[in-house]
């Protein structure tokens, strides 16, 4: 008792240490869970008005009628989806890249400042990020990027009609601005937790150096890779403020990615101060029930997409 | 030693401060942001009047503060919309309503060369609803003789958020076009025609939108567009005069328009010569009988304040004073107040 630090295992105190120590982390484990459940009782409690009265008619309908109180989520599921992907489509090479070449290319002094710059990209809030959106990205990509696209990809329904500048594509390359810093940090974290040895034996075969980040690194973590996109995706589903701003704010569910849309997260923030009566509130509740379990969903759906194309032989082996 | 003098002073007068404080009344309020600017002037002008009394409010949304007034948790609410017969039903008391600002609300517009446009209900309900498309449309040009208007597509912005502007907005169109009416109706969000326009967050969003989209018509605050130096719209009154929304035409609407002794009343398209026909009244929410007399009291006297005096400071920020006759019907009807 004396000297704990002389016999560390043979000891009463330290095996309630260790005791305790078991059960604190378990709470804590836990308590998120406990979070979790909670936050999804709320919201259930919370829409049980609109449950009742639309049923599961309420995720296929696309009427969005707080005057008549007439209440469905298809365009916003829509629209969350949608911008989410475009967000990942866009921001998954870029990070993945950067990550490389931050851990396997650049030169040791230029990675540390690099790495800082995009983590300070994570720091800029949502709601800068939204203006700057509204005021410099839209009108340029207004007159310069959507009429481009148009011009030569136009025979494609996804970049026919008017444009107006705010769009679901305006939303889905803010969040993947957005993204971008999360998705990198990640990625460069599980590149440089690739062992040395590997790249070495790979070097020693004879391989160039594109074949070692390829087959050696990148096919080595490819499951955290995977778990780096899908904390981004995690991200770009919630992700409210500067979505808001420029994708405009439609319920609609159009082909057009020049066309504004409207997402989960921005339908609550938009019009919960103002949802008087008791099935607004309730309804839009149920948006926020609604964004849970697409999150939940769009997890499951990845993990299974995991576990079919990675399967069991890249698991790292220590 | 003066140093010491000076800072025994300072924290003596701290000390008296305190003191003070703790004898004081703290008011809560909350509700419309649409409010917020003036109720914030008037605190701070009525606070030298009577330091007795300290006030809170939070800007959360005219649906926000009838909730926190319907539960209790604040001694006023404020709402951009009259409350409804249900809600009013199922609150514990009687509320009352007593408007305290009216504010105009501005059609802005993006034209090359900034032309003063002029419109009238029909027209603009056409536009929102997605019947004239093109800003050389017929009805547009009968309205504004002696001006080109160009072969381009009218875009129209409205807002995301739920706000008082729009059910203004909406009020107005539904008084002036039985086909809104019908289909769209009023309130703070409605559902806007599909396919036609888009939608901005905030008054800063949609006339960042106007600003930056050549042919793009919205509607916002006058104070905002004021401030803003964006172009707005002479719109047709029903005596059929062109009037340019400003605090005076504001008014003149507050003095036309027909007010029940509950106040619950809409001012869009009022009669009489100048009144601005895109226009709306603010309300403070109170409850007839206050629980807490000492709260009630001060209140009160606030609001008496806030309808007569407070209504000069409330001009500055671009909101219409209240008229004479108006202001004698709240001071009677806070009379009434019971604590």
């Amino acid at each position: 008792m004396n000297q704990p630090d002389k016999q560390p295992t043979a000891n009463g105190g330290q095996q309630f240490g260790d005791t305790a120590f078991k059960w604190l982390t378990l709470a804590m484990a836990l308590a998120v869970f406990v979070l979790i459940a909670l936050i999804g009782y709320e919201l259930f409690k919370g829409s049980h008005l609109a449950l009742q009265k639309f049923g599961w008619h309420f995720l296929t309908s696309s009427e969005w009628d707080p005057v008549n109180d007439e209440y469905g989520a298809w365009p916003f599921i829509f629209g969350t989806v949608v911008s989410s992907v475009i967000a990942l489509v866009i921001a998954v090479p870029i990070s993945v890249a950067t990550a490389v070449y931050l851990t396997e290319l650049a030169p040791q002094w230029l990675r540390q400042p690099l790495t800082m710059f995009i983590e300070l990209l994570a720091a800029v809030p949502s709601v800068i990020l939204g203006l700057w959106g509204i005021f410099v990205m839209v009108p340029w990509l207004r007159v310069a990027l959507f009429p481009w696209l148009q011009k030569y990809f136009g025979f494609l329904p996804l970049f026919q009609g008017p444009i107006y500048g705010v769009s679901m594509l305006a939303g889905g390359i803010i969040v993947a601005i957005m993204i971008i810093p999360i998705i990198t940090s990640v990625s460069r974290e599980i590149l440089r937790s690739v062992p040395g040895l590997q790249r070495e034996a790979a070097y020693a075969l004879g391989a160039t150096r594109w074949e070692v980040t390829r087959i050696a690194v990148l096919s080595y973590a490819k499951k955290g890779l995977f778990g780096a996109v899908i904390l981004g995706l995690g991200r770009a589903l919630g992700e409210t403020m500067a979505v808001t701003m420029v994708i405009g704010n439609t319920p609609q569910v159009v082909k057009s990615l020049f066309a504004p849309g409207y997402t989960l997260a921005s339908v609550i923030a938009n019009e919960f101060n103002e949802a008087s009566g008791d099935m607004y509130p309730s309804a839009l509740f149920e948006i926020g029930l609604v964004l849970l379990g697409v999150t939940v969903l769009v997890n499951i759906f990845a993990q299974l997409l995991l576990k079919t194309f990675a399967g069991p032989s890249v698991k790292p082996q220590h | 030693m003066k140093k010491l003098i000076l800072s025994l002073l300072g924290g003596a007068s701290l000390l008296v401060a305190q003191n003070s404080a703790q004898a004081q009344i703290s008011i809560t309020g909350a509700g419309s942001t649409f409010d917020y600017p003036a109720l914030t002037k008037w605190f701070e002008a009525y606070g030298k009047t009577d330091s007795n009394v300290r006030f809170n409010y939070q800007s959360i949304g005219s649906g926000g503060g009838i909730k926190n007034l319907m539960n209790q948790t604040v001694d006023f609410g404020a709402s951009d919309a009259p409350m409804k017969d249900e809600d009013l039903a199922k609150a514990p008391g009687k509320i009352l309503h007593l408007p305290i600002v009216a504010g105009g609300v501005a059609i802005i517009y993006n034209l090359p060369g900034n032309p003063k446009l002029k419109l009238d209900g029909e027209t603009l309900a056409g536009i929102y609803l997605g019947n004239i498309t093109k800003w050389n449309d017929a009805k547009i040009a009968a309205l504004n003789p002696g001006l080109t208007l160009p072969d381009t597509s009218i875009i129209p912005v409205h807002r995301a958020d739920g706000s008082g502007t729009s059910f203004i907005f909406t009020d107005y169109l539904s008084s002036v076009n039985p086909a809104w009416a019908n289909t769209v109706g009023k309130g703070a969000s409605v559902k806007w025609p599909a396919g036609i326009g888009l939608a901005a967050k905030g008054s800063e969003g949609v006339a960042g939108q106007v600003k930056q989209l050549p042919g793009a018509i919205g509607y916002a605050e006058l104070a905002y567009a004021n401030q803003n130096k964006i172009p707005f719209a002479d719109m047709k009154n029903s005596s059929g005069n062109f009037i340019s929304p400003d605090p005076a035409s504001v008014s003149a609407a507050l003095a036309t328009a027909k007010i029940p002794d509950d106040f619950r009343f809409s001012m869009v398209n009022a009669p009489g010569e100048k009144a601005y026909p895109i226009a709306g009244p603010s309300w403070v929410l109170v409850y007839a009988k206050q629980k807490n007399a000492a709260n009630g009291k001060q209140l009160v006297a606030f609001l008496k304040w806030a309808v007569t005096e407070g209504q000069k400071l409330s001009a500055d920020l671009d909101y219409a004073p209240l008229p004479e006759n108006v202001q004698q019907r709240e001071l009677k009807l806070l009379d009434t107040i019971k604590y």
